[in-house]
């Protein structure tokens, strides 16, 4: 969109993976965007976490929130807080959290405890609202199949917001609503959106009299990133999850409708 | 896991408190309406489980059938709200004769999970289910009780020769591409503890579902369940200060309602209990409520939600 005034870019879940992040980034400065939000959660089923913090912080033009995955090793926290149910789900979510606890340095921990829990924002005389979960509550899943648009205009409503970004599903999607209002969860940059496919994903907005929501699918090193979640001795299901693009785990939290996309 | 410690320090944190005869129970708002109980069959089921916190059977009408008329209210009103979520319920929810216009009425606004026995899900059934879930918009959830991975187990809580019907249901609908949640209550021994719960995943597994999906209810001891087994202690029940820094959120009344052909309630358990009926329409049951029954008990130590 070389016609627009300025682009900005917004993604989350990185999950450690700082290849994904690299090559996210570089989409987006290519792109043109002048700002780039990050929507929170660094850890989780990548290797190596204390790769990620030289790209998000000190940089002049990305702002980052906290997700509930910061929260909890900002704060020092025994768990994720991920919201999963399903005992399975919760098994890997820890093995994931210990490992990311234990190699994330402690300066990194205090930054992560003090990071914004939200981002306002006004494009094009739009009220911009950006949130981890939701803009109610850090862990809420907004899925596709499962946010009616009804209770979406409510939160919007209470939130006083036109457009609101967010992610913490890790599966992309937007809605413009019968109000004429928008949704976005930015998805996962992190692991593939349990399509088959390798790329992740994340959302360019394009400010000129309106806002225009483009979403971008980027390629990069899985098959390297993969090579080291076995390399450090993290579960051979995260591995398979980057070389093939099916989640193989934290599948008990998604919708059926969701889950039906998907072997697993 | 974290969240099975912090409900074990609630547990012995009620038990080793003591309560003043004359302590009030403490009050909880609603914080947000975000899922809504349609008990459509009220108490009338085809079972008559001895475990039935609500004591539904062939026989219980104290809550009739809701009319289609009652349902599209709430469900009016619930979209104007901005309600997230919709359950079904009952008794046995496919006894109603337009259970299939409700389904699909419930599910042009929003996502739907319905509880059922499973007994009455043939191949038709199955199959409309199956095509409505892959052409709906929202999420269709079933949700198919099973309490025991033995005929033996279940037939002793849901009646004989159930374990083989409710197997039935849930490889049908299955085969018809739908994953049910199966939904064990944990008053068979062992069924709270990890190792047989890992047992019903691996059970679940072993019918061809390769995917499981497991939900574990802890026991209410009310209704039926009372007495099959017993009703609650004094020291069982809610006070103020129990619900801690943390206020009331983790309780699904803090923001669920349940209407039935009778009223609103405040949630799916205490349809059946004295002075828990808060109204006739949903706009009654934006009160707060008082967490004076023992069932609330339950609820904040066990953790339990009644959702998926």
């Amino acid at each position: 969109m070389t016609t627009s005034t300025r682009t900005v870019a917004i993604f989350g879940g990185v999950y450690n993976n700082y290849l994904s992040l690299e090559a996210t980034l570089e989409d987006a400065r290519d792109a043109g965007a002048d700002a780039i939000y990050c929507l929170g959660d660094m850890g989780g089923f990548g290797p190596y976490p204390d790769r990620v913090f030289p790209y998000l912080r000190d940089t002049s033009d990305v702002f980052v929130m906290q997700g509930n995955y910061d929260q909890s090793i900002g704060n020092r926290l025994e768990d994720c807080g991920c919201g999963y149910t399903d005992p399975r789900d919760n098994h890997f979510a820890q093995i994931s959290y210990d490992y990311t606890f234990e190699h994330t340095s402690e300066t990194h921990k205090d930054w992560l405890a003090e990071l914004p829990e939200k981002f306002e924002r006004q494009w094009a005389g739009l009220n911009v609202r950006m949130a981890h979960g939701s803009p109610r509550t850090i862990n809420e899943f907004l899925w596709e199949s499962t946010s009616p648009d009804p209770f979406l205009d409510r939160m919007l409503d209470e939130c006083g917001a036109d457009l609101l970004f967010v992610t913490h599903t890790g599966i992309p999607w937007r809605r413009e609503l019968p109000s004429g209002r928008w949704v976005v969860n930015v998805g996962a940059i992190g692991r593939p959106p349990n399509d088959g496919t390798t790329k992740v994903d994340y959302f360019l907005a394009h400010i000129d009299d309106d806002v225009e929501i483009e979403r971008r699918r980027v390629d990069y090193d899985h098959e390297r990133l993969a090579g080291e979640v076995r390399e450090v001795g993290l579960p051979e299901e995260f591995a398979e999850t980057l070389e093939t693009g099916w989640w193989t785990t934290c599948t008990g939290s998604m919708p059926a409708k969701e889950r039906a996309q998907g072997p697993y | 896991m974290a969240t099975d410690l912090k409900f074990e320090y609630l547990r012995e944190k009620a038990l080793s408190r003591e309560i003043p005869d004359d302590a009030p129970a403490p009050t909880l708002e609603l914080d947000s309406l975000d899922t809504l109980w349609l008990q459509v069959t009220g108490t009338l089921c085809n079972l008559a489980c001895l475990h039935c916190f609500i004591s539904c059977g062939p026989k219980n009408d104290s809550h009739d059938m809701m009319e289609l008329s009652t349902v599209d209210d709430a469900l009016e009103w619930a979209r104007d709200y901005g309600v997230k979520e919709y359950y079904f319920t009952g008794g046995e929810p496919f006894m109603h004769p337009e259970i299939k216009t409700m389904i699909r009425r419930t599910l042009d606004q929003g996502p739907l999970s319905i509880l059922t026995n499973g007994l009455l899900i043939d191949d038709e059934m199955a199959g409309w289910l199956a095509d409505t879930f892959e052409s709906s918009r929202y999420s269709l959830d079933l949700r198919v009780s099973l309490d025991g991975t033995t005929p033996e187990e279940n037939d002793a809580l849901r009646g004989r020769g159930t374990f083989e019907k409710i197997i039935t249901s849930i490889e049908r609908l299955w085969d018809h591409g739908i994953n049910p949640v199966v939904t064990v209550t944990t008053q068979h021994a062992g069924a709270g503890g990890e190792a047989k719960r890992r047992e019903f995943f691996e059970f679940v597994r072993s019918r061809g579902i390769d995917k499981p999906r497991l939900k574990f209810l802890s026991p209410f001891k009310i209704g039926r369940e009372e007495r099959r087994d017993r009703g609650y202690e004094d020291h069982e029940r809610l006070v103020e200060g129990d619900l801690g820094d943390t206020g009331g959120e983790h309780l699904q009344c803090s923001s669920c309602r349940m209407v039935t052909s009778e009223g609103v309630f405040p949630c799916p358990i205490l349809i059946e209990e004295e002075d828990a009926r808060m109204g006739d329409t949903l706009e009654d049951g934006m009160e707060s409520i008082d967490l004076d029954h023992p069932a609330c008990y339950t609820c904040h130590v066990d953790g339990v939600t009644c959702t998926t």
